[in-house]
């Protein structure tokens, strides 16, 4: 008898729902990179901001002199900007290869051919980068927000507060989305992860620079909405109740954050095919 | 139209039922990529069992494929896989179907094994099943003893190994395989055409075998469907589309060969003309009247027969008579 007739039966076990599959490869995608020695340290390095508050919150808390240390509603939007070179090296580290790899290899043909459809797709990546990255920004604000409650001994500072539990939620979640989605469609347009990195952290460094150079010549910084980043954090004042550093309305930062992250998904429902059609 | 229901000798009756009626049905199926016109009101159906889908390069087998899968949208007509509609139902057809690409194609960072477990989950099999799976199937295309290693390490016909690999381990109804014989050396080409004749005759898979090499469909498949510029040139059971009734001589005359082929033609009968000084003449009926004609008709054009022997009908006289080659 030949060795594969041994090798081949019928499946008559029970089968997931459709429209799961995306869990699936989101599942494996986080497995695939917290075992990466880089990443934990990326982490670990996440997470030094949050311990450093930590500390700052407990001397506040436990010597008189120091009151001066203790917390206020704009340390968590600090800490947040902070982050924001956290968010930067995880998401190049994590991303750029997360749909780059897929066309080198041809992967797209796979994941589409099993029952799983092109946003289906999208969603898998999207989460594998959204968890990391809500992993080191919403995580660590939330868990300094409850330090501080613990170290205090009381709530009341989160009653006077309260607004910081949107706030943070909100600001995190443009910070994310922004950093995730703009990453996949880079990912999506390149079979080379190096170059995917090299041109997020270009689209970063060039429109901050462009927008610092019209800055310098024209006195005025109305030209922050060029600059994802500045958006961003010209976003991120109003949604903490603190003084817009730039002379931008908020609904146009807010704009353009919106339109960076529909064009990215855009990008991505016309790049993540199963079939890549030249004409 | 030719009989093209499935044959009853390859149903198993020890394993369960698998889908019987046609696998696919294609209905004025346009496709179109750009300007390019890759599928011209394509209506075939192809029936369970093993079918080739045979043409030459650029002939439209791929992206036949490929609209089934539903990777591409018609330009006009429909499609059905499995009796589900592709339109509306392409999620449910691709849990019912394995495929495996014409290119090489794996998950980036992956062994082999965790490579096809993976394939399995995504197809919507538990973990643990997809994992025991996943070293059965591996075992099954001869890849028990590399399972571990990581695909990108593999020869090219591993590669095609483990993309059948990929594409059975959730044990579909039905299974594309486009061009799985590419790049393959002699021995290993053998081996992955015996998996596929195993697979269709042996375990009931359904299969669509998309390939421009005669000798591996006819080697596999019981039916053929024949494509040719986009268009469906012909199809039927392999066996009833070789014999049509008639028989195949190779015959070498001395004389005026053009004009004797002028003759024959206007006699009715259908001759090509070789390379060599050899034409194939195809005579209807199975008695000896056909080749008495014959000899009549080279006597009356006063042409002298040197050879005529009887071939052996093949699938490439089939193709040929399909594409109009010569």
């Amino acid at each position: 008898m030949p060795i594969h007739d041994q090798g081949y039966r019928r499946y008559l076990g029970t089968r997931a729902a459709i429209g799961k599959s995306w869990q699936v490869m989101t599942r494996a995608g986080v497995m695939t990179v917290v075992t990466k020695r880089i990443f934990i340290g990326m982490m670990i390095f996440g997470w030094g901001g949050y311990l450093i508050r930590a500390v700052q919150i407990y001397v506040s808390q436990v010597f008189t002199q120091a009151s001066f240390l203790a917390p206020k509603g704009e340390t968590f939007r600090e800490f947040l900007d902070q982050q924001g070179l956290v968010v930067f090296f995880i998401t190049i580290y994590v991303g750029a290869g997360l749909i780059a790899n897929d066309r080198r290899a041809n992967a797209m043909q796979l994941y589409l051919s099993k029952p799983m459809t092109n946003y289906e797709y999208i969603a898998g990546k999207l989460a594998i980068l959204f968890i990391f990255l809500v992993g080191v920004t919403f995580l660590p604000a939330m868990a300094l927000l409850l330090t501080q409650a613990a170290f205090a001994g009381s709530f009341e500072f989160i009653r006077n507060n309260l607004y910081l539990l949107p706030a943070i939620t909100l600001f995190s979640l443009a910070e994310v989305l922004l950093a995730a989605t703009t990453m996949l469609a880079l990912s999506s347009l390149s079979k080379s992860s190096r170059f995917v990195a090299v041109m997020y952290a270009g689209l970063f460094f060039f429109t901050t620079a462009l927008f610092n150079a019209l800055r310098g010549i024209t006195g005025s910084s109305r030209f922050a909405w060029l600059s994802p980043s500045a958006s961003l954090q010209q976003l991120g004042d109003i949604i903490f109740r603190l003084e817009p550093r730039y002379q931008v309305s908020s609904a146009v930062a807010a704009v353009a954050v919106l339109v960076m992250i529909t064009g990215s998904i855009w990008i991505l429902t016309r790049r993540v095919r199963g079939v890549e059609i030249v004409t | 139209m030719p009989d093209i229901s499935p044959n009853p000798d390859v149903q198993d009756q020890a394993s369960p039922a698998r889908f019987a009626g046609p696998v696919v049905k294609a209905d004025a199926l346009s496709v179109r990529y750009g300007k390019n016109q890759a599928l011209k009101d394509i209506t075939a159906v192809f029936p369970a069992g093993a079918v080739g889908l045979l043409g030459p390069n650029g002939a439209g087998k791929s992206t036949l494929l490929k609209s089934l899968l539903g990777f591409l949208v018609p330009e006009r007509g429909s499609m059905k896989v499995l009796d589900l509609d592709v339109a509306t139902s392409a999620l449910e057809i691709r849990e019912r179907i394995g495929y495996m690409p014409e290119s090489d194609a794996h998950i980036p960072g992956m062994n082999a094994v965790s490579f096809v477990a993976y394939c399995g989950q995504l197809s919507g099999l538990p973990a643990v099943d997809a994992m025991q799976r996943a070293h059965e199937v591996l075992y099954y295309v001869g890849l028990g003893e590399a399972r571990y290693r990581n695909i990108e390490t593999y020869s090219t016909g591993m590669k095609q190994r483990i993309k059948l690999a990929q594409a059975i381990v959730h044990d579909p109804d039905l299974l594309f395989l486009d061009e799985p014989t590419n790049g393959m050396d002699p021995k290993g080409r053998d081996e992955m055409l015996e998996l596929i004749h195993d697979l269709a005759h042996q375990k009931n898979v359904n299969l669509i075998l998309s390939s421009h090499l005669l000798p591996d469909v006819e080697y596999t498949c019981d039916h053929v469907v024949v494509m040719d510029k986009g268009t469906v040139a012909t199809y039927g059971p392999i066996d009833a589309l070789k014999g049509q009734g008639g028989r195949v001589y190779e015959m070498r005359v001395k004389g005026d060969q053009q004009q004797f082929i002028e003759v024959l033609k206007a006699a009715g009968y259908d001759v090509h003309d070789t390379d060599e000084d050899v034409m194939r003449v195809f005579v209807p009926g199975t008695s000896d009247d056909g080749t008495k004609a014959l000899f009549a008709l080279a006597a009356r054009e006063r042409v002298q027969v040197r050879h005529l022997r009887p071939s052996v009908p093949t699938l490439e006289d089939v193709f040929a008579r399909a594409v109009g080659e010569k």
